[in-house]
């Protein structure tokens, strides 16, 4: 077996392989198919301040190699995480990261500091990236004034490895994720979804309910890719690439551009074992080429 | 209930109407099908259709203990569907189950039940019917269909029970849509399970409620993952949004926040 481990900031993975925040659940969903200890890291759903219903039903539509969905960040608040969550899920042995989102900066620097708290959750993943809430979300990732200043906030408050999931619905990412990286950011993951649109031409409306919605699947690896090549060139800090991940080869392709690590989202929808399959083939990879870890690919076009 | 994903052999695949195939599957390696209750559903990935991307959920139509065979009734709708209903028997089709609730069976076996079923929402019935029959008690069908060609399985649920039916157009039973049928005017019941369009479950429930008669619907709702992750395929209920997938299908409709 090749050496596989990797660092995200201070945080040491056994592998560069991670499951999306809001296809994965809380881990347990998949426990029936995988050995979840077996990740690089989990990071669950999207969570808030506040209990949050979402968005109304349809929520999804399959699109050519993708699907839009328009949840809207569904989930019962943070308090209800650490109270009923967080005691089952803390004793997985992998690193448990949550995915923090917020309508305002006081909301994700509150939620911040509560997550904070608790011993078992190494690292948060800042999401200034949902397309699909009216307020907040991505908002915040479309500037860089604005997520300079939501990554500052937390910053103060947040003392482990803070990750900072960025939009790709922006000219250039670059710029985001060097402002964020110079508020202290310990590394950014992208991408989110990409807006997008489908619509029933029989009842000659959108399918959504919300109109639009996030694009992901395979559809959308080759803009993940580009993307994430040109934010490792810009930036000093470990990027996380995502988008679109169906196959180790999939994931390989995004560590050899840059990605210190990778997450799967879609694709735990049609294979609930295809995370543990992507480490098996990273790690087949670097022995079938010679190499003896994992860093020897990271970032070499 | 422990969920699997697995590949299943094709024994086989019958067109019962040129819109619906019947599929049946065993275990590749003779070993025992894992155990699925009425009201389950299966996540079946569709191989070689490039524009479905996603498995689809289908219900468990019948569980044939004997033959150790799983059958999946097969509503031709999309490229999906269509791809799906080309298998043919020694292939392998892979898929995770069992996933989501069971209808919930009551203790008095002379409970009068009557199983209602539209279109392809006749496909869990038959199960359900069969462990109900099984366990002694004595359901009742209300089959219906656009006409005589799209009912479907009828003489399987004749082996089950009393069956109604009736046709859009009349060819059989009467004419009409279920709710419109005379035994529901003629007959008492205490327990009423439906799946099928959503306006006729809506239908039957207002009747369910009309007639202070417990009330269990499978939802269809549009799905992904199957297993509760991806909170795409929510049914707004009493207890706010709830994933299809995993907290239904099947629900009592007093949960529900339908106009009946």
């Amino acid at each position: 077996m090749a050496d596989l481990n990797i660092k995200i900031g201070s945080l040491a993975l056994k592998n560069p392989v991670m499951t999306a925040s809001g296809t994965f659940g809380y881990g347990l969903e998949f426990a029936d198919f995988i050995d979840l200890s077996q990740l690089g890291a989990i990071i669950v759903k999207g969570t808030t301040l506040h209990h949050r219903e979402g968005n109304p039903y349809p929520r999804m539509a399959e699109t050519p190699s993708g699907m839009l969905n328009a949840v809207g960040l569904q989930n019962k608040g943070v308090d209800y995480f650490i109270q009923e969550i967080y005691p089952k899920i803390k004793d997985i042995d992998t690193h448990m990261i949550v995915n923090v989102s917020g309508s305002t900066i006081d909301d994700y620097v509150a939620t911040a500091e509560k997550i904070a708290a608790l011993e078992k959750i190494p690292a948060i993943e800042l999401n200034i990236s949902c397309p699909n809430v009216k307020e907040g979300g991505m908002a915040f990732g479309t500037s860089c004034k604005s997520a300079g200043s939501v990554v500052k906030a937390v910053r103060k408050v947040y003392p482990k490895t803070l990750i900072v999931k960025l939009s790709p619905n922006v000219t250039n990412i670059a710029e985001i994720a060097q402002s964020v990286e110079a508020e202290g950011a310990d590394s950014v993951s992208l991408i989110n979804t990409l807006l997008g649109m489908a619509v029933d031409i029989e009842r000659r409306k959108p399918v959504l309910s919300t109109i639009t919605g996030g694009l992901s699947g395979a559809c959308v690896k080759p803009i993940a890719l580009r993307m994430v090549w040109q934010v490792a060139k810009a930036v000093k800090i470990p990027v996380i690439g995502l988008g679109g991940i169906m196959s180790a080869s999939d994931a390989i392709e995004f560590l050899l551009v840059g990605a210190t690590a990778v997450q799967i989202g879609t694709a735990n929808f049609i294979d609930p074992q295809i995370s543990v399959k992507v480490i098996k083939g990273i790690d087949n990879y670097l022995i079938q080429h010679g190499y003896n870890s994992v860093q020897d690919i990271i970032g070499i076009i | 209930m422990k969920k699997h994903i697995l590949d299943l052999k094709v024994t086989e695949n019958s067109r019962l109407h040129k819109n619906y195939v019947l599929l049946k599957f065993t275990t590749i390696d003779g070993s025992p099908l894992p155990l699925m209750e009425p009201g389950q559903f299966a996540e079946v990935r569709v191989d070689g259709s490039p524009s479905t991307f996603l498995r689809r959920p289908i219900s468990i139509n019948y569980i044939d203990k004997t033959k150790n065979e799983l059958w999946l009734l097969i509503q031709l709708v999309g490229d999906g569907t269509r791809k799906l209903s080309t298998v043919t028997p020694g292939e392998t089709v892979n898929m995770v189950l069992p996933l989501g609730n069971t209808f919930t069976i009551p203790e008095e076996k002379t409970t009068r039940m009557l199983l209602i079923g539209g279109g392809v929402g006749t496909a869990p019935m038959l199960y359900l019917g069969s462990i109900l029959k099984q366990q002694g008690y004595n359901p009742s069908f209300l089959l219906g269909a656009r006409s005589a060609a799209d009912i479907l399985q009828l003489n399987e649920f004749k082996t089950l029970g009393e069956v109604f039916l009736t046709t859009e157009d009349g060819s059989l039973g009467e004419k009409g849509y279920v709710t419109q049928h005379s035994v529901l005017m003629k007959s008492k019941f205490d327990k009423i399970y439906t799946c099928g369009p959503k306006p006729m479950m809506v239908a039957v429930a207002q009747y369910a409620n009309a007639h202070d008669i417990d009330c269990e619907v499978s939802l269809e709702n549009t799905m992904a993952c199957g297993i509760g992750a991806c909170l795409c395929c929510v049914e707004n209920t009493k207890d706010g949004h709830v994933c299809v997938c995993k907290e239904g299908p099947v629900f009592n409709t007093n949960k529900l926040l339908w106009q009946i």
